[in-house]
This record gives C-alpha cells, sequence and structure tokens, in this order.
C-alpha cells in the first residue's frame, strides 16, 4: 500500500508538470508565434484603437448602429469578463416579462410584424457577436434614417456583410454585429 | 426541423464513425504495451515516469490492487488540487489577483475535477487564476480521463483473458493513455482551435473602446489548451463561466464540429478497442449501433422539441421560425445546439454550447434523461465502455432467465457474485440522484436557491444531483449551487457516483478474468446481433431509465404541458 501511495504522489506531480505546465506553455509559444492574432482575442483595430473583438459582441444602444441581442451578463450587457447566459426557464414570469418589454422597445424603433426570436432573447454566453439576417432587416430602416443614407444603400451593405452557411450547410446564416456596424461607419454619408 | 439541420448532425456522426477502427486499434497497441509512432519521442518519457515512480511495468496487479492504485491517484489528486484552489493568492500566474477560493467550493471543485464530472459552482474569469486553470483543472482533465480509459481496459482484459487472477498494471494503462492518447491529440486539437480563434495568452485581459465609447475588457487565458482536453477527456469544465457557448471556447459551426467531435471520438473508439481486445470486433460494432441508435434518437427530440419554440414567448410576438432561443447562439442555431446538448450527456462531458436550464420542457427533458441513463451513449472515456458492459451483462443476465440457461457474456459465466456486483453499480445512480434530490426538495435553505419557480425549479434541484451522481458536470444554472450545502452535498454525490460505481465494477472485473474461457456452443445465446441490440436497448430504458420517471413526470414533463397551456411561475 504504501509502495502505492508514494507512486500515486510522484507520479501526480509528474504529470503535473507535464499537462500542467509543458502542455499549456507549449500551446502557448506555438500559438504566440504563429497566430498571435488569434491566440490574443481576435482584436480589431479603427485608427490604432482597438475597439472589441471580431468574436465578441458589444451593446449598440444609438439608432445610428445595428443593435446586438439582448445580454444577461451583469452588472452591464455585454460584460466581457463575466460571461453568463440568463438560465431562465421556459416557463419563467421573469423571462416572459423581459421579452414582453423587448418586443414593446422594438415594435417601439419601428420593428414591423413579428419580431425575429433572437432579437428578444439572450443568448447563452452574454457574449454572442451575431445576429440573423432577419433581426438585421428589421433594423435598416431605422439604422438608414438615423444616418441619411438611402435605404437601398444600407440594405446593399447587410447583403455584402451577411455570413452564409460554409459549403451550403454548415453552421448557420448571420451577420457579425461589430463588423457590421465598422463598415456602416467606413461608408461615405 | 430542416433537411439542412440534419445534414449538419449527420456529418458530425460521419466524422466520428470514420475515426472509430483507426483510433480503436491505435489503442488497442497502446494498451497491449506495443510500440507507437509516438514511441521514440515518449517511450524514455514513460521510462523516467515508471522510475521516479517506482513503479515496476513488468509487473501486473489484481483487481483489489488495480482499484487501490487507481483510489491512490485519485486521492493524491484530490489533495494536490484542493490545495493548489485554497492557495491560488500566493501562487504565480495569477494576474487577476483572484483570492483563494473558499472551502466548500474548493472541496467540490476538487472532487469535481478528479471524478471526471467538472460541474462548476463557480464562474472560471471571475474566479480561477491561470496557474489554478493550467496546473490544477488541466491536470485533472487529463489523470481523470486516463485513469477512467484504464478502468475500462482492464475490464476489457477480463474478458480476453481465461482463468488468471491479473488485470494489468494501472499504472502502465493510466500512464500510456496520457502519453499516447490523450497528450498528443489534445497538443494537436489545441493548436487547430487557436487557428479557429480560440485565445491562448498568459495575459489577463484585453482592453476595448466600443464603438459608442464604453470600456470593454474582454477576459483571455490560456484557453484553447484547455479547450483540447476539456472534450477530448469528456471532461466539459469551461474555462468561462458560459463554457462552449462562450465565443472564445467555440467561436464557429467548424470549432463546434470539432468540439464535439473530440468528445465523442475516444469514447466510441474504446469500445472498438474492446471489440478488438477481447477478440470479436463484431461485439464491439454491436454496442456502438445500441449507443448509436439511443444518441441520435436523443438528438432528434432535443431538435424538434427546440425548433417547436416556446408557445409563451410566441404569444407576445416573437417569430417562432428560429424556435427557442433564449441562451442559445446564433451561430450554431437549433441544430448545432441540440446536437451538442445530446451528445454532452450522451457522454459524460457535461460542456454545453447552449443553456441546458432554458430548453423547453422535452428538450430539456432529454439531456436530464441521457444522464441518468447511466451515460453509456457512448458515456465518457472509459466509463462509458464499462457502464455499457454492465448494462450487456445485466442483459444476458435476463435473456438467461428467459430462457432457462446459465448465461454467458463473450465466453464468460454470468453467476451470482457478477450479478451482485452488476446490481450494486447499478443501484447506485438513482440513490444519489433521488436520494439527495428529495432531501434538497425538503430543505428551506436548499428550496431557495431555486432560480426559476413551478416544475422548472424542481428539474434544477434534480438536474443537478442527475448531473453530479452521473459525473456530467452540465447544469439547469438557474439553481445558485455555490452554497455550502449544494457544495457538500454534490460533492458526495459525485464521490459516489464515481468510485462506488467503479469498484464494483472492477470487483466484477476480477471475478471474471479468473473464470474459464467457454468456447461457443449451440446454446449460447449471441450478443452480437439486432436481436441482442433491441434487448440491450430495452434493458438500459426499462432498468436505466424508468425508475427516474416519476420524477421526470413532476419536473420537465409537468412543465411542457403548463408551457404548452401558457402558465409561467
Amino acid at each position: 500500500m504504501f509502495n502505492q501511495l508514494r507512486a500515486a504522489l510522484v507520479m501526480v506531480l509528474l504529470m503535473t508538470a507535464l499537462t500542467g505546465i509543458a502542455y499549456p506553455l507549449a500551446v502557448t509559444a506555438i500559438a504566440q508565434v504563429a497566430m498571435p492574432h488569434a491566440a490574443n482575442g481576435s482584436l480589431v483595430e479603427r485608427n490604432g484603437v482597438t475597439v472589441g473583438s471580431a468574436l465578441i459582441g458589444q451593446a449598440f444602444a444609438s439608432d445610428r448602429y445595428f443593435g446586438s441581442r439582448p445580454s444577461a451578463t451583469g452588472p452591464e450587457p455585454y460584460n466581457a469578463s463575466a460571461s453568463s447566459g440568463s438560465n431562465l426557464g421556459p416557463t419563467s414570469a421573469k423571462l416572459r416579462d423581459r421579452v414582453a418589454a423587448d418586443v414593446e422597445r422594438l415594435k417601439a424603433d419601428g420593428t414591423e410584424g413579428s419580431v425575429p426570436a433572437d432579437a428578444a432573447t439572450t443568448s447563452g454566453s452574454g457574449l454572442d457577436p451575431h445576429i440573423s439576417p432577419e433581426f438585421v432587416r428589421s433594423q435598416v430602416a431605422r439604422v438608414a434614417k438615423a444616418r441619411d443614407l438611402p435605404e437601398t444603400e444600407v440594405a446593399a451593405l447587410v447583403e455584402r456583410m451577411t455570413e452564409g452557411r460554409a459549403l451550403g450547410f454548415i453552421g448557420e446564416p448571420r451577420l457579425n454585429v461589430l463588423e457590421l456596424n465598422l463598415a456602416l461607419d467606413a461608408l461615405k454619408t | 426541423m430542416t433537411i439542412i439541420g440534419w445534414l449538419q448532425i449527420s456529418l458530425l456522426f460521419l466524422a466520428v464513425l470514420a475515426v472509430i477502427k483507426p483510433l480503436g486499434l491505435y489503442m488497442a497497441g497502446v494498451f497491449a504495451g506495443e510500440r507507437t509512432l509516438l514511441s521514440p519521442l515518449l517511450a524514455p518519457i514513460e521510462r523516467g515516469f515508471y522510475r521516479l515512480a517506482g513503479v515496476d511495468q513488468t509487473r501486473e496487479q489484481g483487481w483489489l490492487g488495480y482499484t487501490l492504485a487507481m483510489l491512490a491517484l485519485s486521492l493524491a489528486g484530490f489533495i494536490l488540487l484542493y490545495g493548489i484552489l485554497r492557495l491560488q493568492a500566493y501562487l504565480p500566474l495569477n494576474p487577476q489577483g483572484f483570492a483563494n477560493v473558499p472551502a466548500d467550493l474548493a472541496f467540490n471543485t476538487a472532487v469535481s475535477f478528479v471524478t471526471n464530472t467538472n460541474w462548476q459552482n463557480y464562474a472560471g474569469e471571475t474566479t480561477m487564476s491561470h496557474f489554478s486553470q493550467m496546473a490544477g483543472l488541466t491536470v485533472q482533465n487529463f489523470l481523470s480521463a486516463a485513469t477512467g480509459m484504464a478502468m475500462a481496459v482492464a475490464l476489457t482484459r477480463a474478458f480476453a483473458r481465461s482463468q488468471v487472477s491479473v488485470i494489468g498494471n494501472f499504472w502502465v494503462d493510466f500512464t500510456r493513455a496520457t502519453l499516447y492518447v490523450l497528450l498528443p491529440i489534445s497538443l494537436l486539437m489545441a493548436v487547430v482551435f487557436v487557428s479557429m480563434g480560440v485565445p491562448q495568452t498568459l495575459d489577463a485581459s484585453a482592453t476595448a473602446t466600443t464603438l459608442e465609447g464604453a470600456q470593454q475588457t474582454i477576459a483571455l487565458g490560456p484557453v484553447a489548451s484547455q479547450e483540447a482536453i476539456k472534450q477530448l477527456g469528456t471532461n466539459g469544465g469551461g474555462f468561462f463561466n458560459a463554457n462552449a457557448a462562450h465565443p472564445f471556447e467555440n467561436p464557429t459551426a467548424f470549432s463546434n464540429y470539432l468540439n464535439i467531435f473530440a468528445m465523442l471520438s475516444i469514447s466510441s473508439a474504446l469500445v472498438y478497442t474492446f471489440g478488438q481486445m477481447v477478440g470479436s470486433r463484431r461485439q464491439g460494432w454491436t454496442l456502438l449501433a445500441t449507443m448509436a441508435i439511443l444518441l441520435i434518437a436523443g438528438v432528434g427530440l432535443v431538435y424538434w422539441a427546440e425548433t417547436q419554440g416556446n408557445p409563451i414567448l410566441g404569444a407576445l410576438g416573437l417569430d417562432p421560425a428560429q424556435g427557442n432561443m433564449e441562451g442559445k447562439e446564433v451561430r450554431f442555431g437549433q441544430a448545432m445546439t441540440a446536437l451538442y446538448a445530446a451528445v454532452t450527456t450522451g457522454l459524460s462531458d457535461g460542456g454545453v454550447n447552449g443553456m441546458h436550464g432554458s430548453l423547453t420542457g422535452l428538450g430539456g427533458l432529454v439531456p436530464m434523461f441521457l444522464i441518468q441513463l447511466g451515460e453509456v451513449l457512448p458515456g465518457g472515456v472509459g466509463s462509458g465502455l464499462y457502464g455499457m458492459i454492465v448494462f450487456a451483462i445485466l442483459s444476458v443476465f435476463v435473456a438467461g432467465l428467459m430462457v432457462g440457461r446459465t448465461p454467458e457474456f463473450l465466453g464468460k459465466k454470468i453467476e451470482g457474485r457478477e450479478m451482485k456486483f452488476v446490481m450494486l453499480a447499478v443501484l447506485i445512480l438513482p440513490l444519489a440522484i433521488l436520494g439527495f434530490t428529495a432531501v434538497s426538495a425538503m430543505l428551506p435553505f436548499a428550496v431557495a436557491s431555486v432560480g426559476t419557480g413551478g416544475p422548472h425549479g424542481l428539474s434544477e434541484i434534480l438536474y443537478a444531483f442527475t448531473s453530479a451522481a452521473g459525473n456530467n458536470g452540465s447544469a439547469f444554472g438557474g439553481l445558485s449551487g455555490n452554497t455550502p450545502w449544494y457544495n457538500t452535498a454534490l460533492g458526495i454525490a459525485m464521490l459516489v457516483g464515481r468510485f462506488a460505481y467503479v469498484v464494483p465494477v472492477m470487483a466484477i472485473a476480477g471475478s471474471l478474468a479468473g473464470k474459464v474461457k467457454l468456447p461457443t456452443s449451440a446454446g449460447t445465446f449471441p450478443t452480437d446481433t439486432p436481436l441482442f441490440v433491441g434487448l440491450l436497448i430495452g434493458i438500459i430504458l426499462i432498468l436505466g431509465g424508468l425508475q427516474f420517471f416519476p420524477a421526470l413526470a413532476l419536473g420537465p414533463i409537468v412543465e411542457h404541458f403548463a408551457m404548452l397551456a401558457g402558465q409561467t411561475f
């Protein structure tokens, strides 16, 4: 039995050195040398200022920008240092009231007809960088008006920025909100 | 449900199918002690480890010695991890300056990672230093997985051998599983994850100024290295609180594939290894077919339930076309989220790419039920295989009762002693799940942790103990589990679910190894036919699942009808 305990102790320490120190450091070294952009969070810069990560959503309140999905992170939405879903069950009264309020807000902002599901639900991470093409389309008129742009021009931009399914069937059609809004800012007004 | 959705799901299963044979054969070689492609590089490390640990690699152990070695390793791993968590403020690589983890949470977390559960009562990015994530949690991701593989291989040898008292050397099986299987594949996969956008840095965070001028602090860390072994070892403990729903753990549809593929590949291939080692590949495929049928049914049911959407939200003016999107990511949609939810619970992974607590009534029922079946579809690495063998033994026993012959499985007579151990193992899961749930549902301070009222509240508690005892780790996250009661009770449930299950299994291995391997005769009940697949499915559903039906009826099933009736709580 003593032999077994000794073996266990030594093995745990050796494995910690191998799989807990050497392995993650080796991956870090490879990643930092070969793929520094991805390894450091796919950060996006504009005029030398880091404006976010291409993979992480952010909140947009202004009419001039396409809005992201609601986010359940605290204390503020899209808190990228504390990811979280709402974890509310389907029969939760809190969920019903929150969605009802969001639907009302979206309708007041000009959404016509039924509201796309992603527009009034929170994502699992609270950091979803994407929204559905339907949600984007429901915002085109509002954004175009706020920017004094012809609707067709904004709609064309949306068309261009829509990411389709890889090979025609892998993944879901979507738009990256930060990239879309950056492209919007780059349009000549 | 759409054709494109099912195409996405099918592609994943085809990819896994393609690696089952090569990976299964490779692992059979690894556990037979053969030289592999990687031996020139790894054999010196392997020999060095044995020498330092005082292990004689040529000496095999009986079932008791093998089991004690496994318990000793788990104990040592627990102590080291607990120590690291309790002292992380004084340890290096703590750029965020996180405090020491409190005692009850450290106990829960250490047990959780040592038992391959990876239940998390903490949020990774706001609790754990990089050192704790790497040298603490990542290490146990490897060790608990390698331990499971070792035990499955030992049980396999008991069927392959005839009249012997030894079933292998735990230290050798465990070391070879880590060095030759888990480590090289993890390294490769981690690099691929980085190329898809998963960060790998020792920095704590990046700061951005958003387009609207707000400051956004973006948590970073050595994510890719942990993500790879988290899935490969069916651990499931996320670097971040949101687990694989977080865009940094799972940025794209392809990374989602890789995540699920990594979970499924070793567990599935091990079943092939089993067939190879016992000399009947057909037996391996028979078990795999059983697993695949039940798992795909599970995927289909979640997918169907979620695309129906939530009528309560539909009545508020939400378009039902996208299905239930609460707790889901746009880039995954319904098909990829359903696939992940069923696979992570058919396995004992427990990572999530959408929040299970926000699934619809029936959509949430499936993951819970798949864990309650014992996580054998195809289950955790190793633990799924030995769980399935337990069900197979139970099936031949029931078949034997029906035809009045002594049951045999793979030439080994199944007798009273084995059946007692099988029943011990099979009954421990419902005892831990239902017992702890019943107690918690009666304790006011335990009920106070519930997030959503009504039937969903019971589901949250039931899911927690199902996940803990099943060593899964996924959650209905509305439950605030970081309390002394849940930290302790869930910790005990995890220990019971892992060790009170595997010790009887190892006793079965010891008992079977000593028996003669009988040749197949005309009176042998064949266990590699479609008939046996049907029997096995029946046994899994009736003996594995039916005992949970009353509890499920009060939780997710009532919730489903409440949802249809538009009732909220």
